[in-house]
């Protein structure tokens, strides 16, 4: 649409971002080649659960905080249990923990091939769903889905369903399964490794515009393993700090067009989490046939560019896949399905690894086991300012673009980060005015 | 259900967005064997989660996720309804306001008082209100979230223009057909299961624990006979009988009153 006052200015408007989980705006105003105003807006009604979080009992937490996102509801278990526990006092070890990381695993993996094939690698093949994708693309459509539907079914024998699981407890499980149980679903994941593996491949050999931020990756890290549960918050920059103090370095703010608070670093800085992130800080542990492939295809770490987020999932696909398996192979099953808790009062704080980012849950619960403060700070908050700064890099490069094009550049770019705004708290409407 | 009238020879389906966690239309993404399939024989005309082109109305059938929350989607809502032929409300929140709800009971300007610095910048409405407040709903699919073999025997039987063959009786049946040993007796446990609708599978006794009530009220529930049983014999406390209630369908009819009932200590 052009603006008839002005013959150099140009709107672009989209109402509303596709393939992205909720609902959000962006409005872009780029004066000559320099972008003057940007604002990622996030219009997902507010659901107030910090609030009414309040007064219930320990227990519901976890059963209550899954319906914060359909999408990564193992990841707000993980969070609310793991914090709750630190009240608590209580340590959930052993193969009840392990049994924790492979229901992770399963969320990773559906989370991500999902978001890989479904959302985020239509942009890169000219499509404008998988759904029309699948029309020339039959074969890595139809493997895509059997590779989801394996990470959902661990998710499924964990936790009862692959959303809102019923079966996570903090301080465990209410049942564990038995080694039989766990083998078929082990030849399943097995017959999908190879897919997993060619389609990394694939990706690699797609077209990656040229993005390089210098980001401050931010994710957690474990001495022994690639970290999901548990470990320390650690950042490119060489802070190092445990899950506890996250309220010391971390900050959210709020601005007018977002229904979600943003996060930044309290020196003011952006900062990005999730898959990328997680590869730079913690790339080290992988396994060497992941390496392998990553030198194979020529992709090397750190890597600062967010386009290749699709590369990151692919890798942590393919972890979330051998790990499954060794952990599914080592198997003993726990001889209780959860620790006991005593409650008692106290404040605990948990991070874990959520598809998309660290997941920061803060508890504050009474002697009565009632929650008498919950805070949440969901990975897509953090990320919110970070898809501005990057916006804002990116931009100024498509002006030669037509509109239609340049929108879509765009939208891909908030696509990188699988923004989830139900977590965040949406509409992506994409408005770009060009003056 | 109404049985609607003859649709479109491929169907035009749309699916909705309103104040929700996105789990009940990721149900549809999920259904990894039937999705290509459910592709060929129903045109999805608007789906924004799962692709990027949007056709205008009008539709054969809407599915509707979330609550009306906000003043922006109690106008949405009503545009929806008037692109549809048939209307359906999936999930906890479009049938019943969801979790969401629980600030009804609540004070909402404390609450965002509670969670923003500038609580004037965020619209909300008073309430967040199932569909059927807002709009005529052709048919309401329970669940937190919806089971998706539920959806797709919804989706079958309004392409073959038959009523949905779906339970409105108690968990308990579900329960006692799938041969799981009793929890409230075997173990104690409370369990919702006999005021809870069927639908999930029996799920939670299947694992050790008591039904939370994802799928609403049965038909005909005899709330008030639960509530003495658990607070006689299996030590549940008035409170805590007014939280099991109050959950992802507290809104709904009967738990909202027997809740308020409890709470306010008419109930015995």
């Amino acid at each position: 649409m052009s603006n008839a006052s002005n013959p150099e200015m140009r709107v672009i408007e989209v109402h509303n971002l596709a393939r992205v989980e909720g609902e959000g705006s962006l409005h872009l105003k780029i004066q000559g080649n320099r972008v003057t105003d940007i604002r990622f807006g996030i219009f997902e009604p507010p659901r107030f659960f910090e609030a009414f979080l309040r007064g219930r009992s320990f227990e519901e937490v976890p059963d209550i905080t899954a319906r914060i996102c359909g999408i990564c509801p193992v990841a707000y278990q993980m969070s609310s249990c793991t914090a709750i526990e630190a009240a608590m006092n209580v340590k959930v070890d052993g193969p009840l923990r392990l049994l924790r990381r492979l229901l992770y695993c399963g969320e990773w993996i559906e989370s991500h091939v999902l978001h890989m094939f479904f959302l985020h690698l239509p942009d890169f093949l000219g499509y404008e769903s998988a759904i029309s994708m699948a029309a020339d693309h039959k074969d890595l459509v139809v493997g895509a889905l059997r590779l989801k539907k394996a990470g959902n079914e661990i998710v499924r024998l964990l936790g009862g369903r692959e959303v809102h699981p019923i079966n996570v407890r903090v301080g465990g499980f209410h049942r564990v399964p038995d080694r039989a149980e766990l083998d078929a679903l082990g030849e399943e994941l097995s017959a999908c490794r190879t897919f997993a593996a060619d389609a990394v491949r694939f990706l690699a050999s797609l077209s990656y515009p040229d993005l390089e931020m210098d980001y401050d990756c931010v994710a957690l890290r474990h001495p022994g393993e690639v970290a999901m549960l548990d470990g320390a918050i650690a950042t490119s920059r060489g802070l190092e700090i445990p899950i506890s103090q996250f309220p010391d370095h971390f900050e959210e703010v709020q601005v007018p067009h977002s229904t979600a608070l943003q996060g930044r670093l309290r020196n003011g800085g952006t900062y990005l989490v999730g898959p990328l992130a997680r590869l730079n800080l913690n790339w080290g542990l992988y396994p060497p046939a992941i390496k392998k492939l990553a030198d194979e295809i020529k992709f090397t770490v750190p890597c600062h560019n967010q386009f290749k987020s699709l590369l990151a999932r692919g890798f942590e696909t393919l972890y979330a896949l051998d790990h499954a398996l060794e952990l599914i192979n080592a198997y003993e099953p726990p001889t209780e399905p959860a620790v006991e808790i005593k409650v008692r009062e106290g404040v605990g704080h948990g991070c874990t690894e959520a598809p998309r980012g660290i997941l920061y849950h803060r508890y504050e619960i009474g002697a009565d086991g009632l929650v008498r403060s919950a805070t949440i700070v969901p990975p897509t908050a953090q990320n919110q300012p970070q898809i501005e700064a990057d916006l804002a890099a990116y931009a100024p490069r498509l002006l030669a673009l037509p509109q239609e094009e340049m929108t879509l550049k765009c939208e891909q770019l908030i696509r990188n980060y699988d923004p989830c705004i139900s977590c965040a708290t949406h509409f992506l409407k994409l408005t770009v005015d060009r003056a | 259900m109404n049985i609607p009238g003859p649709l479109s020879q491929k169907p035009r389906l749309a699916v909705y967005k309103f104040s929700s966690c996105d789990g009940c239309q990721l149900q549809i993404l999920e259904l990894e064997d039937e999705l290509l399939e459910l592709a060929g024989e129903i045109e999805i005309a608007y789906f924004l989660e799962a692709r990027r082109q949007a056709l205008p109305g009008p539709y054969d059938i809407g599915l509707v996720e979330g609550s009306i929350s906000t003043p922006a989607e109690e106008r949405l809502i009503r545009q929806a309804r008037k692109d549809c032929k048939v209307l359906v409300s999936i999930g906890a929140c479009a049938t019943a306001g969801g979790i969401q709800a629980l600030r009804n009971w609540a004070d909402i300007d404390a609450y965002k008082k509670r969670i923003y610095p500038r609580p004037e910048w965020i619209a909300t409405l008073d309430v967040a209100s199932p569909i059927a407040g807002y709009v005529y709903i052709d048919f309401e699919l329970r669940g937190c979230p919806v089971n998706k073999r539920q959806l797709v025997e919804v989706l079958s039987a309004l392409l073959a223009q038959r009523r949905p063959h779906l339970p409105t009786y108690s968990l308990c049946i579900e329960c006692k057909r799938a041969g799981i040993p009793c929890v409230m007796v075997a173990r104690k446990t409370p369990c919702l299961g006999p005021i809870t609708q069927a639908g999930c599978g029996a799920l939670c006794p299947k694992f050790n624990r008591g039904c939370y009530g994802c799928f609403g009220p049965a038909e005909t529930p005899n709330i008030a006979a639960l509530g003495r049983f658990f607070q006689e014999e299996r030590n549940v406390s008035r409170p805590a009988m007014v939280r099991m209630l109050r959950s992802f369908n507290g809104y709904l009819e009967p738990f909202k009153t027997s809740s308020d009932d409890y709470e306010q200590c008419i109930q015995p």
